[in-house]
């Protein structure tokens, strides 16, 4: 027996395509182009998310029957405060130097939309185990994208990935330099990170046409 | 006072919170399909805004950093508590939304009808949060300029909200790749304004005198061009917020009662 059935499988592969949070739902927006102009930035936010979103979606699926409605989006943001507490703990503790660049968007997953979204539309809907799938799938739609984005930039805005040089060195003007390749800047200011998801939204319902909106 | 003016245009300008920092970009794409809705949100978010950093500033200086306990009694000195900021400062804006939109259904039926469906969104909009944050961590130092940041950051969301729901009206009459429809294209729009926002950088840091120069001639033409019909919001707050430094209740008063004019304005 395989470890998902088909239907659970599916909680976690389709946010990654046809239903991603970022492109598809529009949640989740707000940190997703600020901290993208490193990728190491970008991998250290889709983690955070990852364990906020697995956790968080657990925690409201167990609570889900005893939360009344009225109150049930302040209880929501103190689950997540919680665990971005934890989070910036652990961040602060083992990499301080990665905290200082996040700065407040570490704070900011509390009000990501993607979290509160989940939570409304399926955490409080369904079992322990499918709510942590979801949560699971959607914030790794939601990382594809950042890390999309943060290679893309750092690659052309800054010639490194991972900070690690691999065009060759722009001011002894080796590799790709001694072309006369010269770093997009505009990569680095916080627009193009815009861009380079519209282009993503653009190359994505390119591709699959079903998405594509009325107007 | 000269702070006060360049605090709020820096906050306006310069760190917009949709186009430097991308905070509210949710509700900021999700609302701006028609200029009327984007309007009532705009004018939530300022006046929720100016509510929440300051009493969240108070938080932050009697309550968290590291010595704010001092009040309390000597050997409280040494606590820091600005790990529980996070908590307690959401905390403080659900509370607060929740207040706002009962105190407003209660006195403005109308008010709240027109801006009712937009409060509770409000307390998940990454931007109310986000000016709490920035508020801690560009240290702030009194309450009136709490006040003032809070306010001139909410118009500045304002501004971008109603700009692209008024481009979004307009481009459904252009020809746009079929794929790009809708939310791509606002994306690529929203890029480019942002390019436009970065030219407001040079308008306060100084530089050299040329640049100055080039960049006092270009703000009132920018200005005009994507929010002609807002112009007179920032001049209606910097004639309130100019005398308010000392008085900070009075500062408070006046916050409220620059975004009620906005709303009703709406």
């Amino acid at each position: 027996m395989a470890l998902l059935s088909k239907k659970d499988a599916n909680l976690i592969l389709d946010p990654l395509a046809d239903n991603n949070p970022i492109t598809i739902q529009v949640l989740g927006i707000c940190s997703a182009l600020a901290i993208t102009a490193e990728l190491k930035a970008s991998l250290v936010m889709a983690i955070s998310v990852i364990f906020v979103m697995g956790v968080g979606n657990v925690v409201i699926s167990l609570l889900r029957n005893i939360i009344p409605s009225k109150i049930r989006i302040i209880v929501q943001l103190i689950v997540v405060a919680t665990l971005v507490i934890i989070v910036d703990q652990v961040l602060k503790a083992f990499a301080y130097e990665l905290s200082k660049t996040l700065a407040v968007f570490v704070g900011l997953i509390i009000t990501n939309c993607i979290i509160m979204g989940r939570f409304e539309a399926f955490a409080l809907g369904n079992g322990l185990w499918r709510s942590f799938l979801d949560g699971i799938g959607n914030a790794l739609g939601y990382g594809v994208i950042l890390i999309i984005v943060g290679f893309f930039r750092e690659l052309l805005g800054s010639g490194t990935l991972f900070g690690i040089p691999v065009l060759g060195d722009p001011i002894a003007k080796t590799g790709l330099y001694s072309t006369g390749y010269e770093n997009n800047g505009f990569m680095i200011i916080p627009p193009a990170a815009l861009i380079v998801v519209g282009v993503i939204i653009w190359v994505q319902r390119s591709r699959n046409r079903a998405l594509i909106e009325e107007n | 006072m000269l702070e006060h003016v360049e605090l709020f245009f820096k906050s306006i300008f310069i760190d917009n919170m949709v186009f430097a920092v991308f905070l509210g970009m949710c509700s900021y794409l999700a609302v701006s399909k028609k200029v009327s809705t984007a309007v009532g949100l705009g004018a939530a978010v300022i006046f929720v805004l100016g509510v929440t950093v300051p009493l969240n500033w108070l938080l932050d200086q009697y309550l968290l950093q590291e010595g704010a306990l001092t009040w309390l009694g000597e050997e409280y000195a040494s606590y820091d508590l600005s790990f529980l900021s996070f908590i307690l400062f959401i905390a403080t804006i659900a509370t607060m939304v929740q207040l706002v939109e009962i105190v407003v259904e209660k006195f403005s039926p109308s008010l709240y009808n027109s801006l009712g469906i937009f409060l509770p969104l409000i307390a998940v909009n990454c931007a109310i949060l986000g000016g709490s944050l920035f508020m801690q961590a560009r240290e702030i130092p009194s309450l009136g300029l709490a006040v003032n940041y809070g306010i001139s950051s909410g118009i500045g969301w304002f501004l971008a909200i109603l700009a692209i729901a008024a481009i979004r009206e307009k481009i459904r009459y252009s020809k746009v790749p079929p794929p790009l429809r809708g939310l791509g294209i606002t994306f690529i729009i929203t890029g480019l304004m942002g390019i436009g926002f970065q030219s407001f950088g040079g308008m306060l840091t100084g530089g050299d005198e040329a640049a100055a120069e080039e960049q006092a001639v270009e703000v009132p033409a920018t200005q005009q061009v994507e929010a002609t019909p807002e112009t007179y919001a920032p001049e209606a707050d910097k004639t309130t917020t100019n005398p308010e430094d000392q008085t900070t209740k009075a500062a408070a008063e006046a916050g409220e009662a620059v975004s009620y004019n906005d709303l009703v304005k709406s």
